[in-house]
């Protein structure tokens, strides 16, 4: 019967590789979803006239609807999916709760604060706008921390926290609203739903370097994860600076929350869902985690994004509201389930 | 050689140890001994630190444990920690991980080979895909030493590795650990509450009392006064066939 079973299971190394084909699957349906999202929109284009227009030679005007409009939204859907995937599962894993993820914690909410701050108090400048919401989401990431570490509060707890904070910050964007002229007022709303149409291209390739950066990050610390992951007695009797870890690891996650959230506002729960879509299909083994979470980020925000342009039709719904339409269930569901 | 002197440890101006000392030979499995709260955890988290002692020196051959970074301790040093955090990780990737100290960017070949063999020595192979979580006390407990060796340590150490075993699981562990220990002659440490497991399988006994060295004993020079007076109970040594029993009275 064992030999039997022995021959059945499949051996380690051949399993990784299964899992990779996977991968590329989800990657290649990716690539569908986005030539279909290409094609979609008030300017009627055929799949095979997108591609055209990618290369630049469907007509002019084709080529501008697409490079200038609804490439760039593609493009930033599918980093910010993959950023706030990657961020959130690097949270998960840092803090050993499996509910964090920027939003749930109060991390982009703080970054959006940061923006208001900036566009209120310090000019509207991409430079001054990126650094205040950084500040934010940092400053929200060190409570938690702070809490974290010192406390030594449940997941539960810290999720309240998060919950907290969010209200806090929510509250004090509130204020800085108040004080905002007209123009002011519209630019900080703006920054209370998440979208992924506003961004240009200078803004997209920053995020997409600070994204890949910050992926290449948790990868080399993939092993560091998994130990974390089993205790940190373990970690450390693994030589896993554990403190040192969890700092990096929080610092980078939160700094793609805030380059995120600073140019496309908060986008809820995608950060949480994809790394627990990931899960049930390939463990809790970092090395796969971190690459299935970033695809299925990127998968799951360009659907959303995609689904609210060909329903609603405008192409003016916000992501961030489909996002929070999906995430809030998933996140009843995993509470309810134990999140296991 | 593993020579523990003047270590001495405190959580936040509380002693927890005071010098520490003893030494033990390689293929030989040291037994902490000591009641609830004496600090046989804590002294296992100071050699390899986990913790860091504000004193002593822990000299593995000739160099200081506690002056090591931490990757280099862990190359030395196997732990296995009293509880386990449920990991879904599988067996496999559990007992992988006890490579990363030894890993650079990326997991080589040598790393595969030496998961695969300690699988199969430890009867492990068919278990390889379940997530650890999922598994009995006992094969936990086998996963989690499978992992320590993974490290290819010169000390293991190992914390309660008996409690929440059935009998069965206790003497399968302590062989386990027995059959290591004297085949790759590395010097184990052993914290343990079960004295008949500890006189049967330690060949020395390190008892603590007041975060103190009370007393250090080989199987030959232990005797019923020693114990009584550390765990304040009275018990007699009996003779059982080839064992030693501690019987209380």
């Amino acid at each position: 019967m064992e030999n039997v079973l022995n021959n059945i299971v499949m051996s380690y190394r051949e399993q990784v590789h299964h899992r990779m084909l996977v991968l590329a699957a989800i990657a290649g349906l990716t690539l569908i979803v986005g030539i279909y999202a290409i094609t979609q929109g008030t300017y009627n284009l055929s799949p095979f006239q997108a591609i055209r227009a990618l290369f630049g030679i469907a007509g002019e005007r084709a080529d501008v609807v697409i490079w200038n409009i609804r490439l760039p939204r593609i493009i930033a859907s599918l980093v910010v999916g993959w950023g706030l995937s990657v961020s959130g599962l690097g949270i998960q894993s840092m803090l050993r709760n499996p509910l964090g993820s920027p939003s749930t914690l109060g991390i982009s909410q703080g970054a959006a604060f940061g923006a208001a701050a900036a566009i209120v108090f310090a000019g509207a400048g991409i430079v001054s706008i990126t650094f205040f919401a950084f500040m934010g989401a940092m400053g929200a990431t060190m409570i938690i921390l702070l809490l974290a570490h010192l406390k030594r509060l449940s997941p539960e707890a810290i999720i309240l926290s998060g919950v907290a904070l969010s209200a806090l910050f929510g509250s004090a964007t509130i204020l800085i609203q108040y004080m905002a002229t007209d123009i002011q007022l519209a630019s900080v709303v703006f920054w209370t739903f998440g979208d992924t149409a506003r961004s240009s291209w200078r803004e997209i390739i920053l995020l997409t370097i600070v994204v890949i950066l910050t992926s290449i990050f948790f990868m080399m610390q993939r092993w560091d994860m998994n130990a974390l992951d089993s205790g940190e007695d373990v970690a450390r009797g693994l030589g896993v600076n554990v403190e040192r870890l969890r700092l990096q690891g929080m610092a980078a996650a939160a700094l793609i929350a805030a380059l995120a959230t600073a140019f496309h506002g908060v986008i809820a729960f995608v950060g949480l869902i994809a790394p627990h879509m990931a899960r049930r299909i390939v463990g809790v083994d970092h090395s796969l985690l971190i690459p299935f979470s970033s695809v299925l980020g990127a998968l799951l925000l360009l659907s959303a994004d995609t689904a609210g342009r060909v329903l609603v039709g405008s192409g003016a719904l916000p992501v961030g509201v489909l996002t929070s339409f999906l995430g809030g269930p998933m996140f009843l569901y995993l509470l309810v389930r134990g999140y296991r | 050689m593993l020579t523990v002197s003047g270590v001495h440890f405190s959580y936040n101006s509380h002693p927890a140890l005071t010098d520490i000392h003893f030494s033990l030979e390689p293929g030989r499995i040291l037994g902490i001994l000591g009641v609830n709260g004496a600090g046989k955890s804590t002294l296992l988290k100071c050699l390899n630190r986990i913790l860091r002692p504000q004193l002593g020196a822990v000299l593995l051959e000739k160099s200081n444990i506690l002056e090591m970074n931490q990757r280099d301790v862990a190359r030395r040093m196997g732990y296995v920690p009293q509880r386990h955090t449920d990991t879904r990780l599988t067996v496999y990737e559990a007992v992988l991980l006890g490579r990363r100290p030894h890993m650079g960017w990326t997991v080589r070949p040598k790393d595969y080979q030496v998961v695969e063999t300690l699988l199969a020595e430890m009867a492990l192979t068919h278990l390889s895909h379940r997530p650890v979580c999922d598994l009995s006390g006992g094969e936990v407990q086998q996963v989690m030493i499978a992992r320590a060796l993974a490290q290819s340590p010169r000390v293991l150490l190992l914390d309660e590795p008996t409690s929440n075993l059935d009998i069965k699981h206790q003497l399968e562990v302590m062989k386990t650990i027995r059959r290591v220990v004297r085949e790759q002659r590395l010097s184990a440490i052993v914290s343990i509450h079960d004295l008949n497991l500890a006189v049967r399988f330690a060949d020395a006994f390190l008892f603590i009392k007041d975060h103190c060295v009370h007393a250090l004993h080989t199987k030959d020079t232990l005797d019923a006064g020693v114990i009584s007076n550390v765990y304040g109970v009275e018990v007699s040594l009996v003779k059982a066939g080839d064992h030693l029993l501690v019987a209380p009275h």
